[in-house]
């Protein structure tokens, strides 16, 4: 499709001739995030350089009635970034600048573009760091973060996005400024910076954010402790919760991750093991001492075989390794593969691994589980082959039925990837008809005529009504896409 | 007590919306005095109760709006665990849903975070009778838009809150209440340096030239923080902490306008009139002084917010005035949970 020239002459007013790519040669880069299954080119690419800017393309959108989609640094897993027919990418990562590290105060000023790792890099010399991280932390803006609630290993104990963040700045389709929280934690009225987080940036346009920082800890100890069988590992899990010990990160891998780890990268994990708990402890000396030691012993008590406490901060390193190159590590299983993302309550963890071992045996597909088990946010990786007749479509249906399941017994379809365009069918068995609507209907209060990222995250009623007869009648399922990242 | 009165209420919510009827939510009617004023026909939540679900292991505690608050404090203290923002009750009645839909929270917070960090799920019955669920009862969900979270602090404006699904947390394995005497300059630097070095301060308070500070952990952990504060070990410290969390302490004592005042710490002292009663990381401080612009003024000026949090005068406004374009997304967003507008109609802004 040809740009509107009117529209994009006003975006080159705006922003100056080399902010706006128009060529295909230019605008190619931008076609897709993380999830690169899904390609459009965007139109227009616009790459403003100032708050004042994106608010000059967000005003020049609406006059032109024309759609507009952020994106940060395109590391999202849930095609959220991807392009819309006929509208303007809005690429803010040239809104990089820390504007300020507060020590004092423990908050840090940034602009959206400004890369997760970058704010922890920038409070390391204060003694302090940004807490959520993300595995794509190098890459991933804090723009994109807030859109995505974006969780990382250490949620249990150090929370969210949306605990870790104080105030927003956000420009809103009708070209109006919100400053959205406090720097002092609280704000007049309702809470809306926990509704705009995680809205995959269909609400409005952050430009400025100010997040908490934590003082490092004290103190940081990493066990593994291997398991004969899956039931036990997650046992300890509960075990361990239980007992009143929150654990800074509790994660989880099962064989089949544990071989492709261990090959991958050699940490020394045992790869007879069935299943792998790493539970890292942080805090003062003292504390982390004791809940190390009870730790310990509850893991005994469940039936680890093997135990192991890393004794510097390098084997914590390489412990950390393995289980951080999962997703890569079990890619080099298969031609393809299809990550999920799924939340259940932790009670339930042994049974829904045991029923998607079963449904991948029925589905002729491996199925390696990489985990956070703390949070039960669950990452089973679905190996395929496209190249096989039949295989995506076999490899797409196990998808929707673990997420089926993951909603049947009372989880998300999501934990931490975002809806985007991967799972507006599987929002359907989540959701019914009225919550669909008041989403829709929240969406209208901040962008009446439906231009800020159209199509993502929340799915139409006719959409769903036709992923539910194609379920039913167990036909293809209605979204095409094929992960592979 | 377990009851379902979803029906009744249902009902009751159709009707009033089919008529136009104002309705006032009330659950044990412990904070009738927060917020503005308003009319309407009382729609009592009592009798919609029980605690539906809590699985230690899960750190998650689901329960209907009605369920006394001290119930559910009291079944989490059998399990070891707590409500982690430490909420003011401000009488025996007070209910789950009247405390998440005031989002209020106590000491506690200067550790753990405010109340709406802790929700994860809510049904609501909505202003047109609509029963919806958002969120659920796990730690991470990013499917829709977080609706359960703008329920906190929402003054049911929104919409009636059926069950709420909070996130607990184990409690403490020993506290420590510590008191030194200094001036409100100095406790306001020592409050935010001991936020900054990492010690788990649990709880903060500064009164008449006294500074009370909470923490907790293990027992080495509190006698190595006890020879690093120093001060003195305040022996009965539970006293003092509920005094402050009841608002039972004689600051809060007679009729005088009571404002609350949110502000980012550090800020120095605030000419508001009189000395203040600071609590937290000295980011909530409450003043007793005559209403007026100034105190919202003052506080808004260091970017903060003033509250006139009890004894406002008769048609004074209570809470800080919101920017036009965030008052517009607040209509707005009533006109999608609350069309017909009878919801707690005024509670927290004139015609909202």
């Amino acid at each position: 499709m040809t740009p509107d020239t009117a529209l994009v002459r006003d975006l080159r007013d705006a922003l100056g001739p080399d902010a706006v790519l128009v060529s295909a040669e230019a605008c190619t880069p931008f076609e897709c995030d993380a999830l690169n299954t899904q390609r459009r080119r965007p139109d227009v690419v616009a790459l403003p350089r100032s708050a004042e800017q994106v608010m000059e393309v967000l005003r020049t959108c609406r006059r032109h009635a024309t759609p507009v989609v952020a994106r940060g640094a395109g590391t999202g897993l849930s095609g959220g970034a991807l392009p819309v027919e006929g509208g303007v990418l809005l690429v803010l990562a040239r809104l990089d600048r820390i504007i300020e590290i507060d020590p004092a105060r423990c908050l840090a000023r940034v602009e959206p573009g400004v890369t997760n790792l970058e704010i922890s890099n920038a409070a390391m010399p204060h003694g302090l760091y940004y807490a959520p991280d993300p595995s794509s932390q190098v890459a991933c803006t804090i723009g994109g973060n807030v859109a995505e609630n974006s969780g990382g290993v250490h949620c249990l104990k150090h929370g969210l996005t949306v605990h870790n963040l104080l105030e927003v700045r956000v420009a809103t389709i009708d070209g109006e400024w919100l400053t959205l929280g406090s720097s002092a934690g609280e704000a007049p009225g309702l809470p809306l910076l926990a509704l705009l987080t995680g809205s995959e940036g269909m609400l409005g346009v952050v430009v400025e954010a100010t997040v908490r920082l934590k003082p490092l800890p004290e103190r940081v100890e990493l066990v593994m402790a291997a398991f004969g069988d899956v039931r036990r590992s997650a046992d300890a899990v509960g075990r361990i919760i239980a007992s009143g010990i929150v654990p800074a990160g509790l994660e989880m891998m099962d064989a089949p991750a544990i071989r492709a780890a261990e090959a991958f990268v050699r940490c020394g994990y045992p790869t007879g093991a069935a299943a792998l708990l790493l539970c890292e402890l942080d805090g003062l000396a003292h504390d982390v001492e004791r809940d190390l030691d009870a730790v310990q012993a509850l893991l005994r008590d469940c039936g680890a075989t093997q135990l192991r406490i890393a004794s510097d901060a390098e084997e914590r390193q390489r412990m950390w390794s393995g289980r951080k190159s999962a997703f890569p590590a079990v890619g080099r299983l298969a031609p393809d593969y299809f990550c999920m993302d799924g939340t259940i309550p932790r009670r339930h963890l042994a049974d829904v691994l045991e029923r998607i071992g079963a449904m991948s045996q029925a589905a002729g597909l491996a199925v390696a589980n990489v985990f956070h088990a703390g949070d039960g946010n669950l990452h089973p990786l679905i190996l395929f082959d496209a190249g096989r007749p039949g295989e995506v479509d076999r490899a797409e249906r196990l998808g929707a039925d673990i997420l089926e399941l993951c909603v049947a017994v009372g989880g998300t379809v999501t934990g931490e990837h975002g809806v985007g365009v991967e799972k507006l069918g599987p929002m359907c068995t989540q959701f019914g008809a009225g919550e669909l609507e008041a989403f829709h209907a929240v969406k209208r209060a901040f962008d009446p005529d439906g231009l800020l990222n159209p199509g993502k995250a929340v799915p139409t009623l006719a959409r769903c009504a036709d992923y539910g007869a194609m379920r039913v009648h167990g036909g293809k399922l209605p979204f095409p896409h094929l992960p592979r990242f | 007590m377990d009851h379902d009165d979803t029906t009744a209420l249902v009902d009751r919510v159709r009707e009033a919306s089919a008529h136009g009827t104002p309705l006032r939510i009330v659950g044990g009617d412990t904070k009738a005095f927060y917020g503005r004023p308003i009319e309407g026909t009382a729609l009592g939540t009592r009798g919609h109760a029980g605690i539906l679900r809590h699985d230690p292991a899960e750190l998650v505690l689901t329960a209907r709006s009605g369920t006394p608050l001290g119930e559910i404090e009291a079944q989490l203290a059998t399990h070891g665990q707590r409500l982690p923002f430490e909420p003011p009750h401000f009488g025996a009645r007070a209910t789950l849903g009247g405390t998440v839909a005031c989002g209020l929270a106590g000491p506690a917070r200067t550790w753990t975070g405010p109340l709406r960090d802790f929700v994860l799920g809510a049904r609501v019955l909505t202003g047109d009778g609509r029963v919806l669920r958002f969120g659920g009862e796990v730690m991470k969900n990013v499917a829709g838009y977080d609706v359960a979270r703008l329920m906190a602090g929402s003054l049911g404006i929104l919409g009636l809150l059926l069950e709420v699904s909070l996130k607990v947390l184990p409690l403490p394995a020993g506290e420590r209440t510590l008191a030194l005497e200094m001036d409100e300059a100095r406790a306001l630097e020592r409050l935010a340096a001991l936020a900054r070095d990492g010690l788990p301060l649990s709880a903060g308070g500064w009164i008449d030239g006294r500074l009370y500070l909470r923490f907790e952990g293990a027992e080495a952990t509190l006698e190595d923080i006890e020879r690093r504060v120093g001060g003195e070990i305040v022996p009965d410290p539970r006293h003092f902490w509920t005094s402050l969390r009841e608002q039972t302490h004689p600051f809060f004592g007679g009729g005088q306008p009571l404002w609350r005042c949110t502000v980012p710490s550090l800020v120095p002292p605030m000419a508001v009139g009189g000395s203040p009663l600071v609590e937290w990381n000295g980011l909530q401080r409450w003043y007793r002084c005559a209403p007026g612009a100034t105190v919202f003024d003052a506080a808004a000026a260091v970017g903060g917010h003033a509250t006139l949090f009890r004894h406002a005068p008769a048609g004074a406004e209570v809470f800080a005035p919101l920017p036009a374009p965030l008052m517009r997304l607040h209509r707005g967003l009533k006109q999608v949970f609350d069309p017909a507008g009878i919801l707690n109609r005024g509670r927290m802004y004139a015609d909202l």
